[in-house]
């Protein structure tokens, strides 16, 4: 797990790169930002589940243990990957930093 | 198939007995229906199972036969864990005293009540249990048959992951119980040597049910055992003898050195470093009790009395005298066969399944089928479908195990329908990529049990942006590509390479691998290498191949081993001293570790990973070499797949690249390199001595697929893509495209037999 202190103020920008372009080359900053988010435990971790392949797909959360069912976002759907990659910066963004980003 | 995916499970699901058959071969498939609900089966070929709209979508084509029709569904249970089973249990006939004993190496005490040694009746609680009870204790269970229970417990947890010699006695005369747990290794302050007595009344009931070593049996299914508290860890050693023995006698009996006057008191005493590459449980005493191993706990574990001077179980058996069980091993289903397919003679070569469906849910059961005779096939050309691959990554579970593998893919994991029943279902059994309940390696992959992930239109989240497909749906690029473009080509699996050697591949010119063709035996290896060596060209059109070093059992058919050894990309890594294959007792691992790197098979070799968008190539000096002309005829372009259904390029996902040093041959050409890849890419484990900073695809030299080409002596031929993602740009344009032209272009050369 990555030791990386997201400040919201500083890393703010990093947002606006991530929403630019949320999988492929990133800046050093932003892959530490993202190195912490995506390595977390796997205790409720965030993940997405295929509703209909290539069109849609909702967000889910795992569950505390090996084994433990899924918790799914039946409201949080997405029409596309990065909507979704979006959404799930954003909460990750509130829970490390304590502060919401904005559309 | 359905649009929308139903998110909650599977309510149909199966296997079938054979993974590669010929025409006029049977092959059976076992189904499981949720409340017996009824199905319709019938049969498929396989063209192209991704889904992506951006490609040719999806096809399968149905191939109709007798089988063809709506079934009595039945539900059929995964009876997962692992245990000895010993049927023949009537030397307990009328036990009065006696006493069990093993040496045990527990890694779940906290998981609460399991049994190590026991010969129990769940309907009239008559006989005897050694196990674990609900605080992590050893403990000691009598029944007299009347349903009263009495036990008695050490008391203290024992300690994971420590040996202990755990023993348990009775006096019939006395009512006298005693247990015991002695640590091997003692530490201050812990206390966990401890023992335990009491009084009991009555006598130990009799029954007729087997003796069950790391579980509790419960009754049959069919010709199977449901069994209950099964027990993690390992188990040395153990041993039901009548009367009560001392403390030195019970160590007497640890070291096989009980006095002459003791020896007939033995009723049973098992050595599991006996016949260590077979699923039978040798009884050392002369009653031979032998037991039969079920799902396939692993073997050739380091014993309570290792002693590290030898590294080879099979050099110092006394050493290995362990068995690692595991509540979730799964080998053999087991279920009733639903239907048999006789293949016809009209179907040719390919991929095909038996599609099987209940309202909006479905399955699909993969198998090959191979051409009637490979010398009289008209094909000259042959897809190597690469199971042994499928199979190590079989119900692979990372996306909701293993905290990296978001990491891994710079993207959040994608869930398809079929990760979700394998989360909720860990009775199906693990992948050779996740961990036991307890945290141990799954070191075991099986194939007759339903694999959800070698499905057409599954998703894996390890298959990058885009299509996101991999292996066994990621390798029907290449079969649609062949059909499109109209090559005759058989398919064979790993399996047949394995059981045939060379013989597998005579009348065959050309081998054609699949995406990712990373798991090989040593067979497997051998019958490829003599292919070559008689002038068979290879087309290697994936990457990562030829890197882990595998073994089949003689004796069961259908499960592969691995020990993720001291090197390579690991998602978990053997102990120390357990390296060697208990299926045949070669040295495990990378074959880049036994002097045999993928570069000597194919000119390139595991460089580089990343899961989360491809690259391009450019073309090098070499590709316009006069022996590489006929490669690029028609190809004018410097950027080679700057397009594709995988991450957007040819180059990607995994990267192999060319090393002398390594076993390139000298007389190999580099004909392009990719480049440009994503920091998710890094170099690969085993090529960092000492740890740097700068590994990783923005800076390193080594974050690159080499596309290589080489003559043989024989005047055979090797082309080698050396990237997964290669065969997701075959369609790209209507295949009009430079990587399908490479492609068709060295594929038509290599099917004239004109030396090179």
């Amino acid at each position: 797990m990555s030791l990386y202190k997201v400040d919201p103020e500083k890393h703010r920008h990093l947002a606006d790169e991530f929403r630019a372009n949320t999988v492929g080359i990133h800046s050093p900053e932003l892959q530490k930002v993202l190195n912490v988010f995506r390595g977390a435990d796997m205790a409720g971790k965030y993940v997405l589940v295929c509703v209909k392949p290539h069109k849609e797909w909702m967000l889910a959360q795992l569950g505390e243990g090996r084994g433990d069912p899924l918790t799914l976002h039946h409201n949080r759907v997405f029409h596309s990957i990065e909507e979704a990659e979006w959404e799930v910066f954003k909460i990750r963004w509130k829970h490390y930093t304590g502060e919401a980003l904005t559309n | 198939m359905s649009d929308e995916k139903n998110l909650y499970t599977k309510r149909i699901v199966g296997y079938s007995d054979e993974i590669s058959v010929r025409p006029g071969n049977k092959i059976s498939f076992m189904v499981s229906s949720e409340d017996n609900a009824e199905y319709d089966a019938s049969f498929v070929r396989i063209i192209h199972g991704d889904t992506n709209p951006d490609g040719p979508g999806y096809k399968v084509e149905p191939v109709s036969t007798e089988i063809d029709g709506r079934y009595a569904g039945q539900r059929q249970e995964c009876l997962g864990g692992s245990f000895i089973t010993v049927s023949n249990a009537a030397a307990l006939d009328g036990l009065e005293s006696f006493t069990v004993q093993a040496m045990i190496w527990p890694t779940t005490p906290e998981k609460g009540i399991q049994s190590i040694l026991s010969h129990w009746n769940v309907r009239d609680n008559s006989g005897f249990i050694l196990g674990i009870d609900s605080n992590g204790a050893a403990s000691f269970r009598i029944g007299d048959g009347s349903g009263k229970v009495q036990e008695v417990s050490t008391g203290v947890p024992l300690i994971a992951r420590e040996w202990y010699f755990v023993a348990a006695s009775f006096d019939a005369k006395s009512g006298a119980a005693r247990v015991l747990q002695d640590p091997k290794v003692d530490y201050a302050k812990c206390n966990d040597r401890a023992d335990g007595a009491a009084t009991f009344s009555g006598k130990v009931g009799n029954n007729d049910d087997p003796i069950l070593i790391a579980a509790c049996y419960v009754e049959n299914v069919g010709s199977r055992i449901r069994a209950a508290e099964y027990y993690n860890g390992k188990i040395d050693s153990p041993a039901i003898v009548s009367g009560v023995l001392d403390r030195l006698q019970m160590e007497q009996l640890l070291a096989r050195k009980l006095p002459d006057t003791l020896q007939q008191n033995v009723i049973a005493h098992w050595d599991f470093g006996r016949g260590v590459k077979a699923t039978t449980a040798y009884d050392a005493s002369p009653n031979h009790l032998n037991g039969k191993l079920v799902n396939m706990p692993t073997r050739a574990m380091k014993g309570h009395n290792w002693s590290g001077r030898e590294m080879n179980w099979a050099n110092a058996q006394n050493e290995y005298g362990a068995i690692h069980f595991h509540d979730d091993d799964v080998y053999d289903a087991g279920w009733d066969i639903d239907f048999t397919l006789t293949v016809p003679d009209s179907w040719k070569s390919g991929l095909y399944a038996a599609h099987v469906r209940v309202g909006e849910h479905e399955d699909y059961m993969p198998f090959v089928v191979r051409a009637k005779s490979s010398v009289s096939s008209s094909a000259r050309a042959v897809f190597l479908v690469p199971t042994a691959s499928y199979m190590s990554y079989a119900n692979e579970h990372m996306p909701t195990d293993a905290p990296l593998a978001q990491l891994l893919t710079g993207q959040v994991a994608v869930l398809d329908t079929e990760d979700i029943f394998l989360l909720q279902n860990r009775n199906y059994g693990g992948s050779q990529y996740d961990t036991h309940s307890d945290g141990s390696g799954v070191s075991y992959s099986s194939r007759l049990r339903p694999i959800l992930n070698m499905r057409p239109n599954y998703q894996c989240w390890l298959g990058g942006s885009g299509s996101s497909i991999w292996q066994f749906n990621a390798d029907t690029h290449i079969i649609d590509w062949l059909e499109a473009k109209g090559f005759d080509c058989d398919c064979i699996t790993d399996e047949d390479l394995h059981y045939e050697g060379v013989k597998a591949l005579e009348g065959y010119d050309v081998v054609l691998t699949g995406t990712h063709p990373e798991y090989w035996s040593t067979p497997m290896w051998q019958g490829l290498d003599a292919f070559k060596q008689r002038g068979g060209r290879l087309m290697y059109l994936g990457a990562n191949g030829w890197y882990w070093h595998i073994a089949y059992n003689e004796d069961a058919p259908g499960i592969m081993e691995v020990r993720r050894a001291e090197d390579g990309i690991r998602a978990w890594v053997a102990e120390p001293g357990e390296y060697y294959h208990s299926f045949t007792g070669e040295y495990g691992g990378l074959w880049r570790r036994k002097g045999k790197p993928p570069q000597m098979m194919a000119g390139t070799g595991f460089s580089a990973q990343g899961f989360d968008i491809s690259s391009y190539y450019r073309r090098l000096p070499d590709s316009h070499d006069e022996r590489a002309k006929f490669i690029f005829e028609g190809v004018n372009d410097e950027i080679i797949g700057d397009f594709g259904l995988i991450g957007g390029g040819a180059a990607g996902l995994e990267l192999d690249r060319a090393d002398r040093l390594l076993g390139t041959p000298p007389n190999c050409l580099v004909l392009a390199s990719s480049e440009n890849h994503s920091d998710i890419y890094l170099v690969v484990c085993e090529e960092i001595l000492i740890n740097f900073p700068g590994i990783s695809g923005q800076e390193n030299e080594l974050v690159r697929a080499d596309m290589v080409f080489y003559e043989t002596p024989a005047g055979g031929a090797v082309f080698s893509s050396s990237s997964i993602a290669w065969a997701g740009s075959l369609s790209h344009n209507g295949y009009d495209n430079n990587v399908s032209k490479i492609t068709e272009n060295v594929l038509r050369r290599f099917l004239d037999s004109t030396p090179f």
